[in-house]
This record gives structure tokens, sequence and C-alpha cells, in this order.
């Protein structure tokens, strides 16, 4: 973690233990998941045991814990999403990387995973990957989106 | 009478009045009606989560269900605990949670002491649940060596995770994941026992299903299958009381108590797992008598016929002087009261002492002369009160962890706390200021202190003007420590140490705590001198949330003190010289009392003074390993004519006896101890003792009457009787009142309620009196061919020279075996890797343990602890001693570090 970024998060809050969100998605960004080594590292510097720091980090779905792909393809199984169709963007999107949702592609470019409600139900089915949003999805949008991410 | 602070309801029918802010449940309780519970922890603030204390309400008109556990009365409430839709829900509740737990735990026959299996008997559901859950089972986690942890019992109430967080303020445990992946961890999910867990036992305590339980059949055992006995622990000066469970005779597991007036029901690993060693095949069944170069057993008539004829010997050649008695800090007020007795009533001698004389003899002394009584002066509950904390020379959360909970519920309050240690122990992780002074430096550190306050005029010039002596003078010599002399003698920042002072000044009510780091020197009487000033001077003394407060080492310090097994001294720190005090003593022993006063166990067991005593009765203490110079100590008992050693185990010191005699556990038999806020306890006989084994009590009864002076007493209460009457702190205190309340001296008479804050009005002496103290470095200094300062104490795991914690199976998987810790620098350039043997040399010998690397202690300093035999660090201790207080310097000596191949 870069100390002057560190310190600016840290400049903004009355209470060290409010910057843990901000510094979960800093290590993350950095190494592509939470690390043990982080969640140990963030404990000290924010007067937090590990259990504490885990606890934050497992609740949240954006956070990773383990590597993954270099990108996350979020697909939204949650109702609104699912009466459209969510359902068979999933599989589609299983068929053409070969992986199941939770699972990373062989050539580690990305991790498929299934999330709850996107907050984006007004374009249902989603996906999220990274900041962006796609939707509504059909199944037949895959491939441009998969060659999308592929070369973006 | 009612004022607007009580509301009136009614519950089931039953009217009552409760304060405001009275929980439902409380309300209920104390019409004894129970309300089911699972989530919530008596201790701490409800945070309504299990849904299983579901009532019904009815208020102005409305129905509603309500949480009783969280759920504040109001006026004119009426509730009703089993209405048929509060039970209805709570059955709905139960049958979810019972989703999460194996039926197995459900058959009438099993359960132990589950409580959700017992909740559910009660709501009739003896066939599981209708929502079968589909999840994988969780293996089951053993890697602890004392606790399993199998989750596929757990219901996620969080009880564990707030004793380990919110009471015992370690935050090992914590709830993963949410909605119903949501899953107990330890750390970042390691196992738990490789995690940072401490091994206090509280989740144990706490866990309603058992899916945190000890190793071992007794969680799954009938309720009622064991008999509980309320006791004390024996293994330090907090007092935790305990409940020992008892099946067919055998201890079998520590359960918690949580009425304990100083423990509230927490435990550390000591408490709750050290208790083996009662039924350890080690134990002593048998006296042992010397013969030619080995022991052979005996009948107590031949033991004791023998002591007795020895000892008469040599008061008869070289006069009851050449006799020594050393009581027991591990033993009962009881015992200890009838040790010095036998030493001066029946043998006539004042040589009496015991183990206070290496950890707290300052405290006494010091004490005494600065308020006229020997005792710390608040209690732990009243810590919560204050508004700074100063903790000098102790690492407590390993050597006191129960008076470090409340502590540590300061800190996380936001309360600053100065930590003075030469370590970075883990309350100075904690601290506001951490002061990491060369070792010895204290003093300075403290005068430092006293000049910055005197300097920036931060002192209660009221108190000093009414309640003291002796300012000047103090003053005067606080003058010659400005904050850079004494910061630059102690190796510290001197901003670091006007920011300590100032904390401690202005922040009041702030609370002293000390402990060895403080005693354990040439210096330490003064030492404990220049804290009583920092009181004085700031009026911190004769309230809550104030004082100065020793933690004493071993279970019954204080009351060993209290009964007067010190040389100079007779029971309740009255004076041998004052004839009333004489006389009343004489008129109740029947006995002339010795007026000349005795020698302290350092110089009984000393060089200097070799051969004064020629017969010593030594009760309880493995003197060899606890005594500093083990070579100076084992010249010094092996030249005795007698010695008589009274045991639980055949102790290194034992080895070296004529005779020895086997005695009882704290579990074996009845008495009282008192605790370092002088509060006595009862403790109580659980089981039998071993073979022929007895009590200290009834063996020192039946050693008076073979020397011609008998003592009889029936039971220990009859001793604590005439300890009331001549004791006058103690003259209040009886065994019927401790059934159902413990005591704090003073207590002088039976109506008085005991008193937890010391000198509220006045100080014994009259008024407090401050003393000028100079720091003066410490007896042995590093130099060129013993470099490092070394420093001892002891760890979590262990206790004392081992005789009891490495008897217990549970403590000696935690910490097996000796270690030299060794800062990373310092191991670098010597080249001492972890795990590595290295060899600790001092000027009076030398030890070989392996190397633990440990950035917590400073360059240029090692430390180890006096626990192994096999590696005794008393072998390298220097025997210089305080000349006040007669106390050896433990805490520093030079010495010289080689690492070893392997
Ligand atoms: S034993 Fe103590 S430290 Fe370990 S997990 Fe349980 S409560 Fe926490
Ligand atoms: S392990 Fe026990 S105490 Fe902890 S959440 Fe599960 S059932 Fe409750
Ligand atoms: S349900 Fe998919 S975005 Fe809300
Ligand atoms: S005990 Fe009240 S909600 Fe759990």
């Amino acid at each position: 973690m870069k100390e002057e970024t560190v310190q600016q998060i840290l400049s903004r809050y009355a209470h060290r233990r409010s910057a843990l969100l901000p510094l979960l998605h800093l290590c993350q960004e950095e190494a592509g998941y939470v690390t043990p080594e982080a969640i140990g590292q963030l404990g000290e510097r924010l007067g937090l045991s590990p259990t504490q720091v885990a606890e934050v980090a497992t609740f949240y779905d954006m956070f990773r814990l383990k590597p993954g792909g270099r990108r996350e393809i979020w697909v939204c199984h949650n109702l609104s999403c699912s009466l459209l169709g969510a359902e068979e963007v999933v599989r589609r999107l299983e068929e053409r990387l070969g992986v199941k949702a939770g699972e990373t592609t062989p050539d580690g470019a990305f991790t498929l995973r299934r999330f709850e409600c996107l907050a984006a139900c007004e374009i249902a089915p989603v996906i999220q990957v990274g900041p962006d949003y796609y939707g509504p999805v059909r199944p037949e949008d895959i491939d441009a989106l998969l060659e999308r991410l592929r070369n973006g | 009478m009612r004022d607007a602070s009580t509301i009136s309801l009614t519950i089931d029918s039953r009217p009552t009045m409760v304060p405001q802010g009275t929980t439902l449940l409380d309300a209920a309780r104390s019409l004894r009606i129970a309300i089911p519970t699972l989530c919530q922890v008596p201790s701490l603030p409800a945070q309504p989560g299990c849904r299983v204390c579901l009532v019904q309400v009815a208020q102005d008109g409305a129905v509603h269900l309500r949480t009783a556990c969280s759920t504040p009365v109001t006026e004119g409430m009426e509730v009703l605990t089993e209405a048929e839709e509060a039970v209805n829900a709570r059955t709905f509740v139960l049958e979810m949670l019972l989703a999460d737990h194996p039926v197995d735990c459900l058959p009438e026959e099993r359960g132990g002491r589950c409580e959700l299996h017992a909740l559910a008997k009660r709501h009739h559901l003896f066939s599981g649940s209708r929502f079968a859950r589909q999840r994988a089972p969780f293996p089951i986690d053993d890697s602890h060596p004392l606790i399993r942890m199998d989750l596929n019992r757990c219901i996620l109430c969080r009880r564990c995770v707030r004793a380990c967080g919110e009471i015992q303020g370690h935050h090992v445990l914590g709830i993963a994941e949410r909605g119903d992946r949501s899953v107990v961890i330890a750390d970042d999910g390691k196992p738990l026992g490789e995690s940072t867990c401490v091994s206090c036992g509280e989740c144990v305590a706490y866990c309603p299903t058992g899916a945190l339980a000890e190793k071992g059949p007794a969680w799954n055992e009938e309720v009622g299958a064991h008999q509980a006995i309320t006791t004390i622990c024996p293994y330090c000066g907090c007092g935790c009381q305990l409940d020992l469970h008892v099946k067919d005779g055998q201890v079998v597991t520590v359960g918690s108590n949580f009425d304990g007036p100083a423990n509230r029901g927490s435990l550390c690993a000591k408490g709750r797992f050290g208790f083996q060693f009662i039924h350890s095949p080690d134990r002593l069944t048998m006296p042992l008598i010397l013969e030619g170069s080995g022991f052979r057993e005996a009948t107590w008539e031949e033991a004791l016929d023998l002591v007795a004829a020895g000892l008469r010997e040599i008061a008869a050649r070289h006069g009851a002087d050449a006799i020594g008695v050393a009581a027991s800090a591990k033993a009962t007020n009881e015992e200890n009261y009838l040790l010095q007795k036998l030493a001066r009533a029946v043998l006539g001698t004042n040589n009496v002492d015991h183990c206070a004389r290496l950890c707290h003899a300052p405290t006494g002394t010091a004490l005494l002369s600065a308020f006229g009584s020997p005792a710390g002066t608040n209690s732990f509950a009243d810590l919560e009160e204050a508004e700074a904390l100063l903790v000098v020379g102790s690492n407590t959360t390993e050597q006191h962890p129960i008076a470090a909970l409340p502590m540590k519920r300061l800190v996380a309050r936001g309360v600053p706390l100065i930590v003075i240690d030469p370590r970075r122990i883990e309350l100075a992780r904690l601290a506001t200021v951490h002061l990491a002074i060369r070792p010895g430096t204290d003093l300075a550190v403290l005068n430092g202190m006293a000049h910055v306050i005197l300097e920036e005029g931060l002192w209660d010039r009221t108190f000093v003007q009414d309640r003291t002596e002796g300012f000047e003078a103090m003053q005067e010599t606080a003058r010659r420590y400005p904050p850079e002399v004494a910061a630059s003698i102690a190796g510290i920042d001197p901003e670091l140490l006007r920011r300590a002072a100032r904390l401690y000044a202005t922040r009041r009510p702030a609370s002293i705590y000390y402990t060895m780091g403080v005693t354990q020197h040439t210096s330490g009487h003064q030492t404990v001198l220049a804290l009583a000033n920092l009181a004085l001077l700031t009026g911190n003394l004769g309230k809550p949330g104030a004082g100065i407060n020793p933690l004493r080492g071993q279970n019954n310090v204080q009351g060993a003190c209290d009964m007067g097994a010190l040389p100079d001294a007779l029971p309740g720190y009255q004076s041998l010289d004052d004839p009333n005090v004489r006389e009343r003593f004489e008129s109740v022993w029947g006995r002339p009392v010795p007026k000349r006063p005795g020698l302290a166990l350092t110089q009984i067991l000393g060089r200097e003074r070799q051969g004064a005593i020629r017969g010593l009765y030594l009760v309880g203490e493995n003197a060899l390993l606890a005594e500093p110079d083990m070579t100076e100590t084992e010249a010094v008992l092996r030249s005795l004519d007698l010695l008589v050693v009274q045991d639980l185990f055949l102790t290194e010191t034992a080895r070296l006896a004529h005779v020895v005699l086997p005695a009882a556990s704290f579990a074996e038999k009845d008495g009282t101890f008192t605790n370092t806020e002088r509060r006595v306890q009862r403790i109580r006989k659980a089981v039998e003792p071993p073979g022929q084994a007895m009590a200290d009590w009834q063996i020192v009864c039946a050693l008076s009457r073979r020397l011609g002076t008998p003592m009889m007493y029936g039971h220990p209460g009859e001793i604590m009787a005439e300890i009331a009457r001549l004791v006058p702190i103690y003259g209040g205190i009886s065994y019927d009142r401790l059934e159902s309340v413990s005591l704090q001296w003073p207590c002088p008479h039976r109506d008085h309620p005991g008193t937890p804050v010391l000198y509220a009005n006045r100080f014994p002496r009259g008024r407090g009196r401050f003393h000028p103290v100079e720091w003066l470095p410490p007896d042995e200094v590093p130099d060129s061919d013993f470099p490092f300062v070394l420093t001892t104490g002891r760890t979590l795991f262990q206790y004392h020279t081992g005789t009891m914690s490495r008897r217990s199976d549970g403590l000696h998987l935690l910490e097996p075996e000796p270690y030299i810790e060794v800062n990373p620098i310092d191991a670098d350039r010597l080249g001492a890797r972890e795990g590595q043997k290295v060899a600790v040399v001092t000027r009076r010998g030398q030890i070989v343990a392996k190397t633990r690397v440990e950035a917590g202690t400073p360059p240029g300093v090692i430390f180890t602890t006096f626990h192994f035999s096999e590696a005794p660090a008393n072998r390298l201790t220097n025997p210089a001693l305080d000349p006040v207080a007669l106390i050896p310097e433990f805490k520093v000596c030079a010495a010289r570090l080689e690492p070893l191949n392997g």
C-alpha cells in the first residue's frame, strides 16, 4: 500500500477504524484480492484484531479473499433479474467460459460470480464488471460482451 | 414510598415495582419467573438476536410480542410470559434454531449442559425441526489442545464472540460472511489452535450448545452428574471464584461462577484448564524420610516424631532462634496464622517468613511508611471509574489476566493508559504512552513525572495541604529530576515522559497498578515510595477509580502477610514492640511472644547468615528454584541439620529434605484466601486428598502436639474465629458471613460491610507521608564481559516454579518448554536463530534454552521465566537485597549470550 494514499484515507476519519472499508478496497485493487497478510496489517494499523477485519471483509460480497481472475463478472440473480432471465444469462456465460459460477477460467482471465441485487433493477437482468453495468443483457449479447472485455 | 424512578407493572398477573431502566427479563427474574434466553449475556447490554425471549406485553390497549432481554419496563405494563401467542412464537423460533443443531442432541438421554436442548424440551419439541437444513457438515476443529470447536452445533447466538471480545478483550472469535452462510471464525478463518486464541476458555463458558466446549467427556454428561463446588482459583492473587465439577471423587472440569466478585465468571487459561495437577500421579501420598541416599515411606507418627525430636534438639543446643519456619502464600489464611503461631508460641522464635519476601516485600514496607497500612487501596470493580491508568512494571495481561480485563475495557472506552515497562508487552501496545525504559530505572522516571507535575502546577494543593506531610523534602528531591535528566537515565524521550505525567495528573481519578517490575530491585522499597508520592501529590487516594494497587503474585500473598507470616510483625501488621498487643496475643495463646524480630526468608537462605539457622520447616515453597542464585540456595539448604519440606509434590527442594510431609491441595480443604483487593473469600473442600496427605493446618496441629504445646481446632472456621479476636482488620470476618458474601478488610466488626476503597477520610498513620527518594543504579549493570541486562518473569500459561502448572496437561501443552527472549537485532548480531539453543551466562551460573526472537524485548535486554527446572532462571539471578525490604533483585542482572549449535 502506498503510504501516502493510506495517510490520505486515514485523514478523512475521526476514528482510525472507520477507514477500514476504503483501505480494504485499496488492498484489493493492489493485490487483486484481500490477502491474509493485508488482513493482519490492516488490523495492526487500525487497532483491530484480524478477526474484526475478516468479519468486515467477508460480510461484503465486493471483497475477494482468494485470488481470482483478472476481471470478475457479476451476474445478478435476485428477484427482478431472475424474472427477466438471469438464469439463461448465467447458463450462457458458464457455457462460453467453460467454468461454473464461482470459478475462474483456466487462463486466469475471468471469475464468474452470482450476485444478489446490484441495485439496477430498472435495467434487469444486470451484469456488473468492475465499475461498469451492462443491461438489460440477453444471452445472445454475451459473446460480444466477452469480446469487449477481453480487449478492453 | 415510591419515587418517579420506580416503575410498577404486572408480570403473569403479579404486581411488582422495579427501578426505571430495568429490563423485562430482570424484572421477571426478581419475581423468580424464568423467561427463556439464548443470546443474552448477563453482564453485557442486550443485543437481541435470537428472539427466544419473546413475551406478550399489553399496554394502553395494544398487545405486542417483545424481546424481554432488551425491552425496558414502562409504567402499567401487563406482561404475560406464557401467553399462548408468545409460547407459539418462541416454539417457532426454537424450531428454526434446531435446524442448525444436530438431532442427536435432542433425545432425552443426551444433552448435558446444552441450553437449546433444555429449551426444546421445555417447549415440547422432541422430534427435531421441520426445517431441515441443507448444508455440508463442518469438519470438527480439533486443532486446539484444550477446546473443541464443532460448528455443527452452533446456532450463531454470538455469545462466544461477545465473551471473547467484549468481556475478555481478545477479539479472536467473530462471525464471517452473512445470511445463511454466517459462520464463527477465529482470526481470519484459521483453525482455533493456530489462531491468536489465548485459551482463556471464556467462549466455552458462554457457548450454550457445546459448539465450543472443553475437550473430554464432561460436556455430554447428564445434567446433575457433577457436583459443583464453589471455591477460589489457586493460581494468582486476582482471587477468581470458580466451580470445581466433581464426579466420582475426581475434579473433571472447571466451570465459571458468575457470582465471583473479583472475576464475574471470567477465568484465564490457568484457572480454567490448570486443575489436573490435583489428581497427578506425582502427588505425595505418604510422609517420606531420608535414609541413606534415598527416601523411604513412613507413617505420620514416625515422621512427625522425627521432626519434633529434631526441632527440640536444635532448640536445646542452639536456641529457638536457630529454627526457621517458611509459611506459604499458596496456603490458606488459617494455615499461615497457625504456622506463625507455631513459630512464635510453640517454638519461641520470630523466624517466620514466606515468599512475599520475593515479590511484594517492598509493597509492605513502603505503603506502611507512606500510609500506615501495607495493602492495595482499591478494587477491580471501581477501576471502571478511572479517567487515567498508570501501569508500572506489570505484564498484567499475562500475569494477572483477570485484573487486565477492566483495564482493557477502560482503553476501549478511550481512557488514556500509560505503561512503564522495558518490554513492548500487550498492554504497551494498547497504551496511549509507553515508556520503554531501561530495566531498573523506574524510580528516576517516577521522580521525573513528579518534577513535571510540580513544575507545571498540576498537583492537588488542597489534598497535599489537608492530608499529607513531608511535601517540602520530596519536592526538593524531585527538583533534581527534570524530564531531560530522568529520560536520559531511562533511555527514553523526555517529551513522552512529560506527556505521561500530564495525563496522569490532569485526568482524575487516576489509578496506579504495579507489580514485580517495581518491587524486585535493590531499590524496590524506594520505587514503591515514589509511586505513593505520585498518588499523594495528585490526591488520587481515598476514592473509587484512584489509588495505588499492587497486584499480588500468588493466590494468598495478601493473606499470608495479613496473618503475620512475617519476621517483624504480628498478625494484622501489629507491632512486636507494643506491650498491649503482645499481652493480647499472649493471653489468647497462653505462651510468651518473642520480642526480637526474626530473619527474613532471603536471610535464612542467603550465604551471609549461613549457619544461623540449623533447622527449617518449609511449607509449600519450592525455594530452590524460587530464590535468587540457586547455587547459593542449594549450599545453604544442604548445610541444614534438619530440613522439613511440606508440599504436594517431591519438588526440587523437597529432594534435599530430611523429612517430606504430604500436603492437601486447595481442592482438598476448607479455608480462606485473601486476594489482592483485600477480599477474604472461602475455599471449599471438593475432593479427598490422595493417600494419607493432610491439610497444612492439620499437619501443623499434629506437630504442635508433639512439641508439647498442642493447638487444637476441629475446623478452619474455628481458627478464623481466633483470628477475628486478635486481628482488628479481620474482626468482623467469620465463616457464616463468608457463606454468602466476600469481605474486604478492614472489617472491624460483625456488622461492618468491609472496605472496598481505603483512606476515604484519613490514613491509618494520620497524614499520608511523602518520602524523598533518590534513584540508584541496579546492583549489577552490564559491562564488556556481561553486556546484556537479564530480566525474569512469568508467562501466561505457567505458574511459579511449575510444580502445579507443569503437572496440568492442558497448560503444559500450551507452553511446554523454557525459552530465552532476544530482540531481533541482537539475535542477528549473535547469529541466534528462532528455536536455536543459547546459553545465558551470568557471574553465578548458566542455563540453556531455545531462542525466541521477540521484537517486544528491547535491544540489550534478554528475558526468561523461572518456571522450568531444566533451565532455572534463578541459577543466574543476583541475590543482592533491597536494604529495607530484603527483596532480591530478580529483575536486573548482567548476562552474556552464547548461541550453541543445534
Ligand atoms: S479461549 Fe478465550 S481467547 Fe480463545 S477463542 Fe475462546 S474466548 Fe477467545
Ligand atoms: S459457537 Fe456457541 S456461543 Fe458461539 S455462536 Fe455458536 S452457539 Fe453461540
Ligand atoms: S434484482 Fe438484479 S439488480 Fe436488483
Ligand atoms: S435472549 Fe432476548 S433476543 Fe436472544
